[in-house]
């Protein structure tokens, strides 16, 4: 399982893929940066006086972070749609299934794999606010839970994208289906926040971002978390039934 | 007798309404190199699939060693090696790093995957490419790097589907070679279209038809029926007919022009030699004298046309 997990991180960074992904990425998000420190420092003299005025990390760590979630949402689905959809086209998955390896074996390893590249590009997105601590002091502890929001996430993300690739011998086709139901998932409590005051309506408990958002306030709330592995194990376990019955049907 | 290594009972699969596989039933014994000979879409490859776990029969049950390939997978599937019709390959790794890949999902111990890498490379002469990317080699290299991929934790059993097919004949020659080395360790299962490759590599042959099963039997039990009894004969100053007729074994007697004619005699009594004798003792001037050769394509076109299902299905 860790062996399929290390061999697709590494095939990954094979790709000029990874490489393109992780470069544009910083790009986009390091001009967002510039633009909140920027946008930090005019207005910094004018609410230095007020008493518990938002400092630096709610200013410019954790709307970068915001931002990074929906470049993220973007990105996820060019990722993941390889992951099955590629080796059915290439015709390269017998390998794996006459290998002595359970199905949730591939599944998790694969799953494990993309996920640490994931892993690697968000470090890469914490440098910058925690580049920030240079200059000045900032909320740790909050920038933390926006870091767990995030990672949170996109494990969802990858769990829902490895699902829909193991569903077509098309990797486009799977990015496209992969990109509409994040966005809709993304955008779902639209349709839940116009009822006011509803908290547990349907639409608003299924978005997630609902559950991205406390957490980009610092709070980790343990419902939030359990939405999230609720996620990852439905599209995982999901992903795994499909392979299973791909051999009988 | 020992148990066969792998056993096949009663398979079938279907695909929709279209049935690819029916009631199929074999055995392969250690050391054995079994042929599947078939036309396309005769259920080769579903067969083959199914030995190997990618795909699950609708009936049957398949023995791997002992282990049931529906109940242990994983043991089961440690007992092959599986090449299919288009080799499963990473193309972007090199072939060192895709085989190491290979010898550790299929569980090679640690300390000996380095080992297994080489012994593979060697066997499969692949030390001129081993830091070349399988995606820049050519169609035979990387059907060597297959073949590679499927005997690198030494299975009992090598299953390899048409691996001959869309190389050009050295390669194939090459190939053949290859795969004769693997049966000296391995028992091998082969499908294949071409008759010849059944003919120079396996001991035995399984001839499949729309999903059945039409002939199992040893390789020398089917030059048998490929052996003839008629001759082609040529003689420049022919004597009547009736005198060659009156040749001892000879049974009938085809003129095919003035100077050609077929000879049918029984198989116990070859009447070569008296013909030869007369040939000179009467001046006919023998100029051809051919035994006749049905090609395996004849006895495979005459079990298909059959449809006569094997009697020798082994049980």
């Amino acid at each position: 399982m860790f062996t399929l997990a290390r061999y697709e991180l590494y095939r990954l960074f094979l790709s000029p893929l990874a490489w393109i992904i992780l470069a544009l990425s910083q790009l986009i998000l390091a001009y967002l940066f510039l633009t909140h420190i920027d946008y930090f420092v005019q207005i910094q003299p004018k609410i230095s006086a007020i008493p518990g005025a938002p400092g630096v990390t709610e200013l410019v760590a954790i709307p970068l972070l915001n931002n990074a979630a929906t470049v993220l949402l973007l990105i996820a689905p060019l990722v993941t749609m390889r992951l099955i959809a590629e080796e059915r086209r290439n015709e390269s998955f017998p390998l794996l299934i006459s290998a002595p390896l359970s199905v949730n074996q591939i599944v998790l390893g694969k799953y494990l794999g993309t996920f640490a590249f994931f892993l690697v590009l968000l470090i890469l997105i914490m440098l910058m606010p925690l580049s920030l601590l240079v200059a000045s002091p900032i909320d740790l502890s909050l920038l933390a839970a926006g870091f767990l929001g995030l990672v949170l996430l996109l494990a969802s993300f990858t769990a829902i994208g490895l699902f829909l690739s193991s569903l077509t011998k098309q990797p486009a086709i799977a990015g496209i289906t992969t990109f509409t139901i994040l966005f809709l998932l993304w955008i779902i409590d639209w349709a839940g926040s116009s009822q006011v005051g509803e908290q547990t309506s349907l639409f608003a408990w299924l978005s997630l971002l609902r559950h991205f958002e406390p957490m980009l306030q610092g709070e980790v709330h343990s419902s939030d978390i359990s939405y999230y592995l609720i996620v990852i194990g439905t599209f995982l376990l999901l992903t795994i039934r499909r392979l299973d019955s791909e051999r009988i049907n | 007798m020992n148990p066969p290594l792998l056993s096949a009972h009663s398979l079938s699969r279907s695909y929709g309404n279209h049935l690819a596989v029916s009631n199929v039933s074999f055995s392969v014994n250690k050391g054995e190199v079994l042929g599947f000979l078939g036309p396309n879409g005769a259920g080769k490859s579903t067969t083959m699939k199914m030995l190997s776990g990618n795909l699950a029969p609708h009936h049957g049950e398949i023995t791997i060693n002992g282990y049931d390939l529906i109940e242990n997978p994983k043991q089961a599937k440690a007992q092959i090696g599986f090449l299919p019709e288009q080799p499963p390959l990473y193309k972007e790794l090199s072939v060192v790093e895709f085989l190491n890949f290979c010898a550790r999902i299929n569980q090679v111990p640690r300390t000996k995957i380095n080992a297994a890498v080489d012994t593979v490379i060697q066997r499969c002469g692949l030390s001129d490419v081993t830091k070349r990317l399988i995606g820049h080699l050519s169609k035979g290299y990387q059907q060597r790097v297959g073949i590679a991929q499927a005997i690198i934790h030494t299975p009992s059993v090598v299953i390899l589907d048409e691996p001959t097919a869309g190389l050009d004949p050295i390669q194939i020659i090459e190939i053949r070679q290859l795969i004769r080395d693997i049966a000296t360790e391995h028992s091998v299962i082969l499908s294949t279209h071409i008759l010849p490759e059944v003919q120079t590599l396996c001991d035995r042959v399984q001839i499949i038809h729309q999903g059945q099963l039409l002939f199992n039997d040893t390789i020398e039990h089917l030059s048998q029926q490929m052996k003839t009894s008629s001759l082609l004969l040529e003689l420049s100053k022919p004597p009547v007919v009736e005198q060659l007729k009156q040749l001892t074994g000879v049974l009938a007697v085809e003129a095919l022009s003035t100077t050609q004619f077929r000879l049918h005699y029984h198989p116990d009594n070859n009447p070569t030699e008296s013909l030869l004798n007369q040939s000179v003792s009467q001046h006919w001037q023998l100029q051809q004298l051919t035994p006749e050769h049905h090609s395996l394509e004849d006895v495979f076109m005459k079990i298909i046309k059959n449809e006569k299902p094997s009697t020798e299905q082994v049980a």
